[in-house]
C-alpha cells in the first residue's frame, strides 16, 4: 500500500484518478483503518485529506454552514454556530463512538462509509444537506441522500471526494433531533436511527417536516408519509401515533446480530415519536 | 448491624490486615512500565501467526505448506505433524493443533514464524488445506439429538449403566442428590417449574494472549506469557513438546484480565515447537477476534428446575436437569453447575443431573465460578417466582430455606461455618431493599455459591539484612494479591506493610503453585504466607536464643520482635527482625522461612445480591439502576480489593444477564467476535456498585480468609430476571435478555406484535 | 513497499522514525519506539487500552497510521508522570484501588486527563460517558469513576 497526503484537493483528486488498483479516502480512519487491519480492504493507495487545510474548517454561508470533510466529530461538538442551527446533526454525529473516535471520525466518512445504520446520515438526510464532490470532471453538488446506494457503495466515480457537506439555513421555528436504539449506553452501532426535521407554523401546527430511517433498509430511508402524518397537526397523540405507524410500515430491515426485523420494525416507530417531541420542543425553542 | 460471632480469629485485633495500602505493584501499572504478554522482545525475534479452521466441522485431508515456506523471511511452519501423539493432554493437544479433523471454527490448523508479522500474515494465506466439510452443531439440545453430526466416534457417555453402545455427544452425566423428590413433590402445595437456556459468555480480558518463546539447541527453552499459572503451563508444554519440567522455565507476565480463561494453552506449545526448529525467539500475540474464536468461552446450556414448597414457605422437594455444551472437548463445567445450583438450600428432598455435551465451538475454559452463574440464574429464577407465588417477601423465603452449619449440601457434603444467612440478614437489613421505586422499575434478589479452592502451594519468604523481607509466591497476581500477601506477610511478622515486597517468581524458584484459579490465592498463598512467616519467625526466636543463651521455646514473637517469653526466661532487651537479621550471618547464616503444602480448608462464599432495573416498555431496554452484592470474605486483608471482586463479578453478571452472547450463524460461525458486537458492559452502562462486605470467619484459614474472587458473578443474571420481571411483568427464561427478546415478552404479554 | 520517514514529537521530545505505510501509530509506539504502555486490547478501536492524545485529541492509536503522526504532537501513558511526581490521576487511581489487573489502567488514565483539561468538573455521568470508550473488565468501573471524580475535586481545590 501506497501513502500519501497530499496539500491541495487538486493533487489528492489527481493521485486518486490515477492510481491504478484500489484506493480509499482517508480522513477520520475509524472505519477504513479498521478494514484495512482486519484484511477486509487491502487498497493500493490510501490518500489522506487531513493535510488540505480547508478540509478542517466549518465556514458560514447562506445562513448555514459548510463543513469540510475532515472535521472531526469532536470538532463540530464544540462549534456553537452549528449546534444551535442543527442540533440533531450535531448529536447524530457525537453518538459516532466513543471519545476517541469522536477525535477522528468525520461526518462525510460517516457518509462515505456507506453503512444503513451510519448515525449522521439520517440526520443529514432530514436536514437537506448537500454534498460539495470534487474529482477529475471538476465539482459537483449532491444531496446527501443520493450519495449512497447500498452498503458500502456510493454514487462517487473514480478519483472523487466529497469535499464538504453544506447544512443549509433554516426557517424560523425549526428543530431537529436524532435517536437511535443501541443496547447499551454506547459504543453500539445503531440498530434502528430516527432523524427528524421539523418547522412550526405561528400557531404551533407543523408546517414542514422531514422524516428519516436508519438501519432499517439497505439505505437510509427518507420516510414521506411519515412526515405527512406530522405536517398540519401540533403532534397530538394521534398525530404522533401515525408518525410511528408510517415509520414502522416504512421499514424493511433484516433479522441479524444487532437486532430482528419485528424489533427494528417496531422500535423505528417509537423512535421517530420520541425524536419528533425533541424537534417540536426544539422548534418551539 | 449483625452479632459479631464468637471466633478466635474475629477477636483478634489485626494491625495492618483489613487495611487498604497501595498495592506494591501500583505505581508500574500507573505509569505504563508493568510488562504483561506482548509488552516483552527478543533480539532476533520471529513472529508467529496461527493459520485457523474456517469451518466449524471438517476432516483435514492434507495440508500443503511448499508454497508458504518459499516465502522470503518464513523461517519454520508447524502442523499436526509436528506433535507426536500425546495421551495425558489428549485434548489440549487436539485443541492447540487440530489433527484429522477442525472441530470449531477458528481451531487452528498450522502456524507459521516468519520475521515480520506481515510476512507470517501473507504465508498463512499460501497454506493449502484439503479439507472434507462435515455437517455441525454448534446448539447444545440439538447436539443431544439422536441425528446430531457426531464430533468423536469414540465418545461413549460415561455415567450411564449400562454403556450406551452407540457413540454421542454427550461426554457423561452426572447425578447428584439425596432423599426422595417425588415424595417431597407430592408435599408441596405450590410446584414451579420452568426450563432455561443460557448463552455462552466469553471472559473478555482486555489482553489477548500472548507469549515469547525461546528454545535453545541443546534444548533448554524458556517462556513468558500471560497466564493464570506458569507451572502448569510448564507442565503442559514440556509433556507436548517431550521435553524434561527442568528444562523448561515459565515466567509469568503481567496479566492483563484471565477469570479462569488463562488457565490453559494456546499459543504457547506452538512458540515453543517453531523456536525448537529456529533456535530463534518466537512471539505470538493473538488478535481479538482469535481470542474470540479460538480461546475459551464458558459453556451455553439448557436446564429444567422444579422447586416446589409448602404454604408456610418450606421447600419440600428440589429437582433439576442441566445440559452444558463446553464446546468440541469434553469437561465442560456441568458438575459444578450440578452441585452448585441448590447449595443455597438445605434441601430433604433434592437431585440434580448433569450432561456434558460436545459441539462444533472452541473448547470451553474456565470462567469465574465454572458452571455455577447458568445454574443460578435458573433456579434463584424459580426460588424467586415460588415466594412471590406464596406471598412471601422473597428474601424470608430463601431464609427459611437457607443452608447453614451442619446441613447436608445438596450434593453431599456437610457444610461447615458458611455466611448465607448472614448475607441474606444483611441484604433485609439494607437501606436498599426498602428504598421506593418508580414506574417501569423493579427490584431483584440472587443467592450464590461457590465452593473455593485450596491447591499445591509454596511460599518463601527471605529476610534481608535490614530486616526488610521479600516474599516470594508462584501464583500471579491477577487483581491486587500481592498486596493481601504484603499484609499477611507484615501482620505476621509484625512489620509495616511497606517492609515487605512480594514478587510472583518463575517456575524454577518454588515448588509447585497451582493456577490462579478457584479463588485460592488469598486463601493459600495466603495461608502459606503466613505459615511461612511463622517459620522465619520461629528462625528469628531460635537466633535470640542462641544469643541469650536460652532456651529458643523461652523466646516469643511480640510486636515485629523477638523477647523472653516470661520472666523466668531472662531480662534481654527485644530484638527487632532487623536486629536479628543484621547479626544473621554470624548466628548461622540467612533466614528464611518456607511452606510448601496442598492446604484443605477453603471456605466456601455466599452472596446475595440486590439490583433495581427500570424496563423501556416500547423497546425492551432495560437499565440498571442500582446494585447492592453482598458477600461473605471470612476476613477481607484489603477491603478495596475485595470490594473490586465483588464489582467486577457482579458487573461481568450485568454484561451475561443482558448483551453478552456467542452469536452463532446457521454456518457455525461466530458472528461476532470483537468488543463491537460482543457488548460488555462499559462505563456508561452501570450506577455505581454498592458492595457489603460480610465477615464470617473460615475456620480453615488462620486469619479467616474465603476466598471473594468467583461467588460474585453467579447471583447477578437470576437477580436482574428476578427485577426484571417485578418491573415489566414477564419472566425471562432465556440469557441474555437483550431488547429484542424483553420487547417480545411484553408485546405477547400484551397481547399485541 | 517502501517505508515512511516521520518526524513527529511524543511526550514533548522529538522523535523520528520509519514505518510502513499500513503500519498504525499504536504498532511504531510499541514495536518501534518501545513504549509499550500503550496496550492493544481489539485492535478495532473498541477498548481505548491504546488511547493516545494527537494534538490534544484524545483518539484510539490503533486507529491512526503511524505516518499520519507527522508533525503532530503525540502524548501517551509515559509522559503522565513528571519526573518523580505521578500525575494526580495516577496518585488517585493507586489510593482507590482503581485497578485490578492494570492493562487498561493507562488508557483510562489517558482518558481521564483529557477530560479534566477539558472540564475540571465533571459530573459522574460526564466521567461515565467520556470513558465508554475505555473498557475494564474487572473493576466495574465504580472505583475508576470514583479515583476521577476525587481527582477533579481535589485538583479544583488545590
Amino acid at each position: 500500500m501506497r501513502y500519501e497526503a497530499p496539500d491541495t484537493i487538486d493533487q489528492a483528486v489527481q493521485m486518486l484518478a490515477e492510481a491504478d488498483g484500489l484506493t480509499r479516502v482517508l480522513a477520520g480512519g475509524t472505519d477504513v483503518i479498521v478494514q484495512l487491519r482486519s484484511g477486509m480492504v487491502e487498497p493500493d493507495l490510501m490518500v489522506d485529506i487531513k493535510r488540505i487545510e480547508a478540509m478542517h474548517a466549518i465556514t458560514a454561508e447562506g445562513g448555514g454552514f459548510r463543513v469540510g470533510a475532515a472535521v472531526s466529530g469532536a470538532q463540530l461538538g464544540e462549534h456553537e454556530g452549528v449546534k444551535a442551527l442543527w442540533p440533531g446533526v450535531v448529536e447524530a454525529v457525537e453518538l459516532i463512538g466513543s471519545t476517541q473516535v469522536q477525535g477522528r471520525a468525520t461526518m462525510a466518512g460517516n457518509l462515505c462509509n456507506a453503512s444503513p445504520a451510519a448515525d449522521s446520515v439520517p440526520a443529514l438526510v432530514v436536514a437537506e444537506a448537500v454534498a460539495s464532490i470534487v474529482g477529475p470532471e471538476g465539482r459537483r453538488d449532491v444531496p446527501v441522500d443520493e450519495i449512497t446506494t447500498g452498503p458500502g457503495k456510493t454514487t462517487l466515480a473514480k478519483g472523487e471526494i466529497v469535499e464538504s457537506i453544506l447544512l443549509p439555513a433554516r426557517p424560523a421555528n425549526s428543530g431537529d433531533a436524532y435517536l437511535r436504539f443501541i443496547p447499551r449506553t454506547e459504543m453500539d452501532i445503531a440498530v434502528v436511527g430516527a432523524g427528524i426535521s421539523l418547522t412550526l407554523n405561528d400557531d404551533g401546527t407543523c408546517a414542514a417536516a422531514r422524516v428519516a430511517l436508519g438501519a432499517v433498509a439497505e439505505v437510509v430511508l427518507l420516510v414521506e408519509p411519515a412526515a405527512d402524518a406530522l405536517i398540519g397537526s401540533r403532534l397530538d397523540e394521534a398525530a404522533l401515533d401515525a408518525l410511528a405507524a408510517a415509520a414502522s410500515a416504512a421499514c424493511r430491515p433484516i433479522d441479524d446480530k444487532r437486532g430482528t426485523i419485528e424489533f427494528r420494525t417496531k422500535v423505528a416507530g417509537v423512535l421517530a415519536r420520541r425524536a419528533a417531541v425533541i424537534a417540536q420542543t426544539r422548534a418551539r425553542g | 448491624m449483625l452479632d459479631k460471632p464468637k471466633d478466635a480469629v474475629l477477636d483478634r485485633e489485626f494491625k495492618v490486615v483489613g487495611s487498604r495500602p497501595v498495592r506494591p505493584d501500583g505505581v508500574d501499572k500507573v505509569t505504563g512500565r508493568a510488562k504483561f504478554g506482548a509488552d516483552v522482545s527478543a533480539p532476533g525475534m520471529l513472529i508467529g501467526k496461527v493459520l485457523r479452521s474456517p469451518h466449524p466441522h471438517a476432516r483435514i485431508h492434507s495440508i500443503d505448506i511448499h508454497a508458504a515456506l518459499a516465502v522470503p523471511g518464513v523461517k519454520a511452519i508447524v502442523t499436526r505433524d509436528d506433535f507426536a501423539e500425546n495421551k495425558k493432554h489428549k485434548d489440549v493437544l487436539c485443541n492447540i493443533m487440530a489433527r484429522d479433523k477442525a472441530l470449531y471454527e477458528g481451531h487452528a490448523v498450522a502456524a507459521i514464524a516468519a520475521t515480520t508479522g506481515a510476512i507470517a500474515r501473507k504465508a498463512l494465506k499460501l497454506i493449502k488445506i484439503d479439507y472434507d466439510i462435515l455437517p455441525h452443531v454448534t446448539d447444545v439440545d440439538e447436539a443431544m439429538a439422536d441425528d446430531a453430526p457426531i464430533l468423536h466416534d469414540t465418545m461413549i457417555t460415561r455415567g450411564v449403566d449400562p454403556a450406551p453402545e452407540k457413540p454421542s455427544n454427550v461426554a457423561q452425566r452426572f447425578d447428584f442428590g439425596h432423599g426422595d423428590v417425588e415424595d417431597g413433590f407430592a408435599k408441596a402445595d405450590v410446584i414451579i417449574e420452568r426450563s432455561f437456556k443460557t448463552e455462552a459468555a466469553h471472559q473478555g480480558y482486555i489482553e489477548p494472549h500472548a507469549c515469547l518463546a525461546s528454545v535453545t539447541e541443546d534444548g533448554h527453552g524458556e517462556l513468558w506469557c500471560c497466564t493464570q499459572g506458569h507451572y502448569a503451563v510448564r507442565d503442559v508444554c514440556a509433556s507436548l513438546l517431550g521435553m524434561e519440567v527442568s528444562k523448561l522455565r515459565v515466567t509469568a507476565s503481567e496479566i492483563g484480565g484471565g477469570f479462569g480463561g488463562k488457565t490453559t494453552v494456546f499459543l504457547e506449545p506452538l512458540a515453543l515447537m517453531m523456536s525448537r526448529k529456529t533456535g530463534r525467539p518466537i512471539k505470538m500475540v493473538m488478535d481479538r477476534d482469535e481470542v474470540f474464536r479460538a480461546s475459551g468461552p464458558t459453556a451455553s446450556t439448557s436446564s429444567w428446575v422444579k422447586v416446589g414448597a409448602t404454604k408456610d414457605g418450606k421447600i419440600t422437594a428440589a429437582s433439576a436437569e442441566f445440559r452444558y455444551q463446553g464446546g468440541a472437548f469434553k469437561g465442560s463445567p456441568v458438575q459444578f453447575g450440578a452441585m452448585c445450583a441448590f447449595a443455597c438450600y438445605a434441601l430433604e428432598n433434592v437431585k440434580t443431573v448433569g450432561f456434558d455435551v460436545v459441539t462444533n465451538r472452541p473448547k470451553q475454559a474456565a470462567y469465574r465460578a465454572p458452571g455455577a452463574p447458568m445454574a443460578a440464574f435458573a433456579v434463584e429464577s424459580v426460588i424467586e417466582e415460588l415466594a412471590i407465588k406464596l406471598g412471601i417477601d422473597p428474601v424470608e423465603f430463601r431464609l427459611k430455606n437457607a443452608a447453614a452449619e451442619g446441613d447436608t449440601s445438596s450434593y453431599g457434603p456437610k457444610f461447615p461455618r458458611i455466611g448465607l444467612v448472614e448475607t441474606l440478614e444483611a441484604a433485609k437489613a439494607h437501606e436498599h431493599y426498602s428504598a421506593p421505586l418508580g414506574p417501569n422499575q423493579g427490584r431483584g434478589i440472587g443467592s450464590g455459591y461457590w465452593f473455593n479452592f485450596g491447591g499445591a502451594t509454596s511460599v518463601s519468604l527471605n529476610v534481608h539484612p535490614d530486616g526488610t523481607v521479600a516474599l516470594v509466591v508462584g501464583t500471579p497476581d491477577i487483581g491486587g494479591s500481592r498486596a493481601s500477601m504484603n499484609l499477611m506477610a507484615a501482620e505476621e511478622l509484625g512489620i509495616p506493610y511497606d517492609k515487605v515486597n512480594t514478587i510472583v517468581a518463575d517456575t524454577a524458584s518454588l515448588g509447585f503453585n497451582e493456577t490462579s484459579h478457584g479463588s485460592r490465592v488469598t486463601f493459600a498463598s495466603g495461608l502459606a504466607t503466613i505459615e511461612a512467616a511463622r517459620n522465619a519467625k520461629n528462625e528469628c526466636c531460635a537466633r535470640a536464643a542462641m544469643i541469650w543463651e536460652i532456651e529458643p521455646d523461652a523466646v516469643t514473637w511480640e510486636d515485629g520482635c523477638a523477647k523472653p517469653a516470661g520472666a523466668n526466661a531472662g531480662n534481654f532487651e527485644p530484638m527487632t527482625l532487623a536486629d536479628i537479621a543484621k547479626i544473621a550471618e554470624k548466628t548461622g547464616g540467612p533466614i528464611s522461612g518456607h511452606f510448601e503444602k496442598n492446604p484443605a480448608g477453603a471456605g466456601a462464599s455466599f452472596a446475595t445480591h440486590m439490583v433495581d432495573v427500570e424496563v423501556d416498555p416500547d423497546t425492551g431496554r432495560v437499565e440498571i439502576l442500582r446494585f447492592t452484592v453482598i458477600q461473605d470474605a471470612g476476613k477481607a486483608i484489603h477491603p478495596s480489593y475485595v470490594e473490586g471482586q465483588f464489582q467486577g463479578g457482579a458487573v461481568q453478571g450485568v454484561g451475561w444477564a443482558l448483551n453478552e452472547e456467542y452469536i452463532y450463524g446457521a454456518d457455525g460461525k461466530m458472528q461476532n467476535p470483537g468488543f463491537l458486537d460482543y457488548r460488555i458492559p462499559v462505563c456508561s452502562d452501570l450506577p455505581m456498585i454498592d458492595t457489603v462486605i460480610v465477615e464470617v470467619p473460615n475456620p480453615g484459614h488462620p486469619y479467616g480468609v474465603r476466598g471473594v474472587g468467583e461467588t460474585g458473578i453467579v447471583p447477578p443474571m437470576a437477580a436482574i430476571a428476578n427485577a426484571i420481571s417485578a418491573a415489566a411483568g414477564v419472566r425471562m427464561t432465556e440469557l441474555p435478555m437483550s431488547p429484542p427478546k424483553v420487547l417480545k415478552a411484553i408485546d405477547d404479554a400484551n397481547g399485541s406484535a | 513497499m517502501s517505508q515512511i520517514h516521520v518526524s513527529t514529537t511524543i511526550n514533548g521530545d522529538p522523535v523520528e522514525y520509519l514505518c510502513e505505510p499500513d503500519e498504525t501509530l499504536l504498532d511504531v509506539l510499541r514495536d518501534r519506539l518501545g513504549l509499550t504502555g500503550s496496550k492493544e486490547g481489539c485492535g478495532s478501536g473498541d477498548c481505548g487500552a491504546c488511547s493516545v492524545t494527537v494534538d490534544g485529541r484524545l483518539v484510539c492509536s490503533c486507529l491512526m497510521l503511524g505516518a499520519e503522526a507527522d508533525g503532530k504532537q503525540v502524548g501517551t501513558i509515559e509522559g503522565l508522570a513528571e519526573g518523580e511526581n505521578l500525575h494526580p490521576l495516577q496518585r488517585k487511581f493507586l489510593e482507590h484501588a482503581a485497578l485490578q489487573c492494570g492493562v487498561c489502567t493507562p488508557g483510562f488514565l489517558v482518558a481521564a486527563k483529557s477530560l479534566l483539561e477539558r472540564n475540571s468538573d465533571p459530573t459522574e455521568t460526564e466521567v461515565r460517558y467520556w470513558l465508554a470508550g475505555n473498557l475494564c473488565r474487572c473493576t466495574g468501573y465504580d472505583k475508576i469513576v470514583r479515583a476521577v471524580l476525587d481527582t477533579a475535586h481535589d485538583m479544583k481545590g488545590a
